[in-house]
C-alpha cells in the first residue's frame, strides 16, 4: 500500500537555527500516527512545516504521491490536509457554527454541518455561542468538527489533550479511533499524553530534540518495558 | 428650541458621515491593525477623479460612481503594492507609512490641480426646506442619511449573511488558522482596503461640496473628527464607530452653532484627548482592545 504522507529527511526551523534535523516517517491511509516527546522536541513545528507555516529548510514531504513543496498553507485544505494547531485554533470572536461553516468553506456545494452536530451533540446545543464562551473541550470538539467539516483525508492534530479534562480526552480519542475506522481518515497525532496517544494509534514516532529516536507498533512501544523506559519515561 | 433642531440634524447628516469615514477606518483596523492615516488624502484622490469626470460628461452621477471605483482600486493598490510590504513588528511602521502615503498623494493631487480651492458642485439642493414652520432638513442632507444607511446595511449583510464576509471577518480575527481552514487571506486584506478606500470616497463625495470644495487637504479635519468618532467607538466596533459618528457630529454641530465655528476644530482635539485619556478603549467597548 502506498503512503498517504510520505516525509523524507525534513530539516526545518525558525531563523538560523533547525529545529527538525532529518526527520522522516510515512502515515498510510487509514492509520494513526502517534508523535510523541517532550516539550520542545519540535512536535508542533513538524506539524506546522507539514501545512506550511513554516517553510522546510530542506528535505521532501508528499501526499497522497504530490510533491508539497511550494504549496501554499490555504491549498492544503484543498488536497484533504487539515491542521488542528495547538491551543486549538478557535475564533473566539465568532460563533460555533460560523466557526463550523469556516471549515467546509471552500467547499462547492458547502457541506451539510449537521453530521458534524450529530457527532458532537454539545456543540449542536451551543451553535450560537461565541467561541470564546466555550469551555476547553468544547473547544477541541470545535476545533476537531470544524477539521472534519473539511472532509479531510488525513488530519493534524497538535495536542488535542492539552488541559482538558481525563475523561474527555478519553472521548476524543475514542471519537478519532472511530473516525478512522468508519471513514479510513489518517491521523498524525502530536501528543504530550502518551497513555492516551498510544491507546489508539497504530504506530508510535518518538521525537527527541528534532530528531526521531525510535518508531514502533504503538502496541510494541507500550508492552516492551525497556523502550518505555528509555523513550517514554513510564 | 428651533435652533436646536436644527443643530440637531444638521449634526446627524455631518455625523453620518463621519460615521462613514469611520466605520472605513475601523474596517481596515480590524483586518491590519492599521489605522489608515492615509484615508482622508486617497478620498480626496477618487473625489479629485470623480468631478473629472463629472465635469468631462456633464454627469454627477458618473462622476459620483467612479469615486467608488477609483477607491475600491486605490483601496486594493495600497495594499498590494505598499502595506503588504510594511514590517509588523512595531505598530508604528505602519502610521509612518500612512503618512508617508499622504504627503505624497497631497503633493501629486497639488501638482495635478493646483494648491487652491476648486468648486464641488452637490448633486442636490442644500437649501433645508421647512417642517412645520422650521427649516430642518435639505435634500442633500436626506441624500447623505440614504447614503450612508444604505453602506452600514450592506456592509453589515455582507460581513453577516455571506461566505465571503465570514472569510474576512475569519482572516481579520486569526490568519493563520483562517489559512489553514483555506482562506486566501492575503486576498481578504485586499478586499478589506479596497472595500474601506470606497467607504472612504463616498464619504469624501458626500463631505466636500458641504465644506469649501476640492482641495489637497480638503479632508484633513473630517479625518480627524472621524478618528476621534473611531476611538469613541472603540476602533474595533463597526457600530461603535457609527454611533461616535453621529455624535461627534452632533457635537460638533452644537459647538458651532452655541460658540461658533472656529472653536469647532479645537473641540474634536479635545474631545480626541479627553477619549484617548480616560476610556482608550471607547465608550462602547466590552472588552479591552488590544494592543496592536
Amino acid at each position: 500500500m502506498s503512503a498517504l504522507l510520505e516525509v523524507e529527511g525534513l530539516t526545518a526551523g525558525y531563523g538560523a537555527a533547525p529545529v527538525l534535523h532529518d526527520v522522516s516517517l510515512s502515515v498510510q491511509p487509514g492509520q494513526i500516527v502517534a508523535v510523541l516527546g517532550a516539550n520542545g522536541a519540535g512536535k508542533s513545528t513538524l506539524l506546522r512545516t507539514l501545512s506550511g507555516l513554516l517553510p522546510a529548510t530542506s528535505g521532501r514531504v508528499t501526499f497522497d504521491g504530490q510533491d508539497l513543496r511550494g504549496i501554499r498553507v490555504e491549498r492544503m485544505v484543498h488536497l484533504g490536509i487539515a491542521h488542528v494547531p495547538e491551543g486549538r485554533g478557535v475564533v473566539t470572536e465568532l460563533t460555533v457554527d460560523e466557526n463550523l461553516r469556516l471549515g467546509g468553506l471552500w467547499r462547492k456545494p458547502q457541506p451539510s454541518l449537521e453530521p458534524i452536530y450529530e457527532l458532537f451533540p454539545r456543540l449542536a446545543e451551543r451553535r450560537g455561542h461565541l467561541g470564546h464562551q466555550l469551555s476547553g473541550g468544547e473547544r477541541q470538539m470545535l476545533a476537531i468538527g470544524r477539521a472534519l467539516a473539511a472532509q479531510p483525508r488525513l488530519l493534524l492534530l497538535d495536542e488535542p489533550s492539552l488541559g482538558l479534562a481525563p475523561k474527555i480526552t478519553a472521548q476524543i480519542m475514542g471519537l478519532l479511533r472511530d473516525l478512522r475506522d468508519r471513514t479510513g481518515l489518517a491521523v498524525l497525532l502530536v501528543e504530550q499524553n502518551v497513555r492516551s496517544a498510544l491507546s489508539i494509534a497504530d504506530q508510535g514516532v518518538v521525537l527527541s530534540l528534532g530528531r526521531i529516536v525510535t518508531r514502533h507498533d504503538a502496541a510494541t512501544l507500550v508492552d516492551d518495558a525497556d523502550l518505555r523506559h528509555a523513550y517514554l519515561g513510564f | 428650541m428651533d435652533r436646536f433642531l436644527f443643530l440637531t440634524f444638521d449634526g446627524l447628516s455631518r455625523g453620518a458621515v463621519y460615521a462613514a469615514f469611520a466605520l472605513a477606518l475601523v474596517l481596515i483596523w480590524r483586518a491590519t491593525r492599521i489605522v489608515n492615516f492615509a484615508q482622508g488624502a486617497m478620498a480626496v484622490a477618487t473625489a479629485y477623479v470623480a468631478y473629472s469626470v463629472a465635469d468631462a460628461t456633464g454627469s454627477y452621477w458618473l462622476g459620483f460612481v467612479v469615486a467608488l471605483v477609483a477607491g475600491l482600486l486605490l483601496g486594493a493598490g495600497v495594499e498590494r503594492v505598499v502595506m503588504r510590504f510594511v514590517d509588523h513588528s512595531s505598530p508604528l511602521n505602519g502610521v509612518v507609512v500612512a503618512l508617508g502615503l499622504v504627503l505624497i498623494i497631497q503633493g501629486v493631487l497639488g501638482m495635478i490641480y493646483g494648491n487652491e480651492f476648486r468648486p464641488a458642485t452637490a448633486p442636490f439642493s442644500r437649501d433645508a426646506f421647512e417642517i412645520g414652520g422650521v427649516a430642518l432638513l435639505s435634500r442633500y442632507d436626506l441624500f447623505v442619511f440614504a447614503a450612508v444607511g444604505a453602506v452600514v446595511v450592506l456592509l453589515t449583510l455582507l460581513f453577516t449573511r455571506t461566505p465571503t464576509g465570514l472569510r474576512m471577518r475569519a482572516a481579520a480575527f486569526a490568519p493563520d488558522v483562517s489559512r489553514l481552514l483555506g482562506v486566501p487571506v492575503g486576498g481578504m486584506l485586499t478586499l478589506g482596503w479596497a472595500l474601506a478606500a470606497a467607504v472612504g470616497s463616498l464619504a469624501g463625495m458626500l463631505v466636500i461640496p458641504t465644506e469649501l470644495g476640492l482641495h489637497p487637504t480638503a479632508m484633513d479635519i473630517v479625518f480627524i473628527s472621524a478618528f476621534t468618532a473611531a476611538v469613541l467607538g472603540g476602533l474595533d466596533s463597526p457600530i461603535g464607530s457609527v454611533l461616535g459618528g453621529l455624535l461627534v457630529g452632533l457635537l460638533l454641530s452644537y459647538i458651532s452653532g452655541y460658540l461658533g465655528a472656529t472653536v469647532a476644530p479645537m473641540a474634536v482635539l479635545a474631545l480626541l484627548v479627553v477619549v484617548l485619556l480616560s476610556r482608550p478603549d471607547g465608550l462602547f467597548s466590552r472588552s479591552k482592545a488590544r494592543t496592536a
